[in-house]
């Protein structure tokens, strides 16, 4: 209880710009405003076709509801500060950019061998340096995977490097 | 004596009852895992439900939800760490006790008061989900829109989370269900031109992202976290003296579980720790509690065990998830093609009661499980995060992927992943994006349907009795954090 005061405290003593309700408030806010112009651009039913409301009223409502309300999360954090939450660890990056790494070689190379890659990565990353542990979840694990989607799930994967070799 | 019938079907079929063996496995050892449970386990297995007919799979993730709930408890007295957020009050009393070197005896008694809360629980459902469906057949669109409400509005007062910050994920999946093509006109809304978007975004990205990989960047941040694990020996059955200490406990807690999950967007979490907090309030040893009471950990096992069958009681009878796993297990439905209510109780009396029936033997089956395997599930525990995260990341892909063979749907959920994990970071809760996501359809699509029947007069709303009726609950259910946090604050001056 006494730490979360002493975060909160912390939090209190940034700038407001600085604050976690500040720039949470002000994304969301962001976003949900960019969200309710693209609701402008869509297409509108002629009145005499439409029945009850026009298809942009329902999300319009909602975005103008969550903007109201994000308001009043950081009104009331004013007031009483969000605590300061730690710093994420160097392992949080290295897990998040294998996922930007896995859509990439997905995308270019091969859906199986991105499954691979990111297990091997993260399993390393995150502090095993084993190889056979290595080899299991990065080898063994996805084609044991791979095997029962393709053989008694009759899924086919996206063509890549591998995936073609196997097909073909 | 038909529905008895139909309930014990489950044993009869050998599929079904390997089905439940497997479910209650599982459901177990994601139990014991922290950071797994029984949310997350149920959507990593609901792409490979589509494999299954609809019974087997809702008996399924059924199993694995009972059995979840339970398996929270083993890592809670065991590593002082809940395998579950339901078992977040097991610790409190269950570690202390294990401490004292009766790890065999707490686990005992969290296995007795699971299993009776989750026997009492489905004797709720059995009783109370027909004569809630019955009720359901009075509703129309705007009694329907109008208990959508009350269930979105409940979201301000569960477990995690700041009110706002809940209303304000619930409004957000909502608005993911408007994406796609609008239903009523076909006109594209927030497609950005992407084809795949136009069909709107699948449950199960969203389900997966937003619960196992958004708990995958969650372990990221804890992989130097060391557990103090407490070995145990055996499981001890509780003696007659703690017998007699809890039985009142266990019932109550039974009671107070299947209420709170009965309510909508309630489960487990709330449950237990009201339960507990009642046990202590009617114990004659209060001082006990967070020592290592027995009743501690009878109050709070019964009770989010309870709140399984609870749950499901809105689940089937309205469509309208009483917990995040019922959220789950309501996607199953979906894509399965089964839409709960009351025509379902008319039409398919079968795949009901076989529910009810498998959810029954789910809890005979743990207990089983419990008493003589509580020994080898601790034992998982000790399966390292750098092996399992990376396996699961496998899975959770694979079985996104086989859902549509949609690369875009394994993006979304890499996307919700993340997402996920700022919510929690920032304290909102991501089961009410879940709630929101199921639910929009029926809000929106009540709503406009609704307005024209009235001719586009809201106040038409308010001259309904049920649905005024829900809009009051709904103003309750609002007003209740309020009140709740006026009196903590209260309490603690």
């Amino acid at each position: 209880m006494k730490n979360v005061q002493k975060q909160k405290r912390a939090n209190k003593s940034l700038p407001f710009f600085f604050r976690d309700e500040f720039r949470v408030s002000l994304v969301i806010i962001l976003i949900s405003v960019a969200l309710l112009i693209t609701t402008f651009t869509f297409d509108i039913v002629p009145p005499i076709l439409n029945r009850g409301i026009q298809p942009a009223t329902f999300p319009k409502a909602l975005l103008v509801l969550i903007i109201v309300m994000t308001l009043l999360i950081y009104y009331l954090a004013t007031k009483n500060p969000w605590k300061v939450e730690k710093k994420l660890p160097r392992s949080f990056f290295l897990t998040l950019s294998s996922f930007v790494i896995f859509v990439v070689v997905s995308k270019t190379l091969d859906f199986f061998l991105a499954i691979s890659a990111l297990s091997i990565f993260v399993s390393y990353c995150w502090g095993e340096k084993r190889l056979f542990y290595l080899f299991l979840v990065g080898i063994i694990f996805p084609i044991i995977v791979f095997i029962f989607f393709e053989t008694i799930l009759g899924l086919r994967f996206p063509s890549g490097i591998i995936t073609n070799i196997y097909y073909s | 004596m038909d529905n008895l019938l139909l309930m014990l079907a489950p044993l009869f079929s050998s599929k079904l009852l390997l089905v439940l063996f497997f479910g209650t496995l599982f459901g177990l050892i994601l139990g014991v895992l922290p950071g797994l449970g029984p949310t997350t386990g149920g959507a990593l297995i609901l792409p490979f439900t589509m494999t299954l007919d609809p019974l087997s799979a809702i008996v399924l993730l059924t199993s694995i939800y009972c059995a979840g709930t339970y398996g929270g408890a083993i890592t809670a007295v065991l590593i002082n760490t809940p395998g579950t957020p339901a078992a977040a009050a097991t610790c409190l009393d269950g570690y202390p006790l294990a401490q004292k070197g009766e790890a065999g005896r707490a686990l005992g008694m969290a296995t007795v008061s699971s299993t009776v809360g989750g026997i009492f629980s489905v004797v709720i459902l059995v009783f109370f989900a027909p004569i809630l469906a019955q009720l359901a057949y009075e509703f129309g669109q705007p009694e329907y829109f109008a208990l959508a409400i009350f269930g979105l509005t409940m979201l301000a007062s569960i477990g995690e989370g700041s009110p706002i910050k809940n209303l304000i994920a619930g409004a957000f999946g909502i608005l993911i269900s408007t994406v796609g093509k609008d239903f009523m006109t076909s006109i594209d809304r927030f497609t950005f031109g992407i084809n795949e978007l136009t069909e709107g975004i699948g449950f199960i990205p969203v389900v997966v992202g937003l619960f196992a990989m958004s708990e995958m960047l969650t372990q990221s941040t804890l992989i130097n976290q060391v557990f103090n694990r407490i070995a145990l020996k055996a499981i001890k059955l509780p003696s007659k003296d703690d017998y007699k200490k809890t039985w009142k406990t266990i019932l109550r807690s039974s009671g107070i579980g299947s209420f709170i999950g009965v309510l909508p967007a309630e489960g487990g979490t709330v449950a237990s720790l009201i339960g507990y907090s009642e046990a202590k309030r009617f114990s004659k040893n209060p001082e006990e509690f967070g020592k290592g009471s027995i009743e501690g950990i009878a109050g709070a096992e019964a009770a989010n065990n309870a709140a399984t069958g609870g749950a499901m009681v809105p689940t089937l009878a309205l469509g309208i998830p009483g917990s995040a796993t019922t959220a789950v297990i309501l996607t199953g439905l979906i894509i399965h093609g089964v839409r709960p209510g009351p025509d379902l109780f008319r039409e398919q009396p079968d795949f009901l009661y076989g529910i009810f029936g498998a959810m029954l033997i789910a809890n005979i089956l743990f207990f089983i499980f419990g008493f003589f395997g509580a020994k080898i599930f601790a034992r998982i525990t000790l399966v390292p995060n750098k092996i399992l995260w990376p396996m699961i990341f496998a899975v959770s892909v694979c079985g996104t992927y086989s859902l549509n063979q949609s690369i875009i749907d394994v993006w979304i959920m890499l996307f919700f992943g993340v997402l996920g994990f700022f919510m929690r970071r920032y304290g909102f809760s991501v089961v009410p994006v879940i709630i929101g996501l199921i639910l929009g359809e029926l809000v929106e699509g009540t709503l406009r349907q609704s307005l024209v029947i009235f001719d586009g007069n809201y106040l038409m709303f308010f001259t309904r009795p049920i649905a005024l009726t829900f809009f009051i609950l709904s103003l309750i259910a609002l007003a209740f954090p309020l009140i709740r946090s006026r009196k903590l604050k209260k309490n603690n001056d």
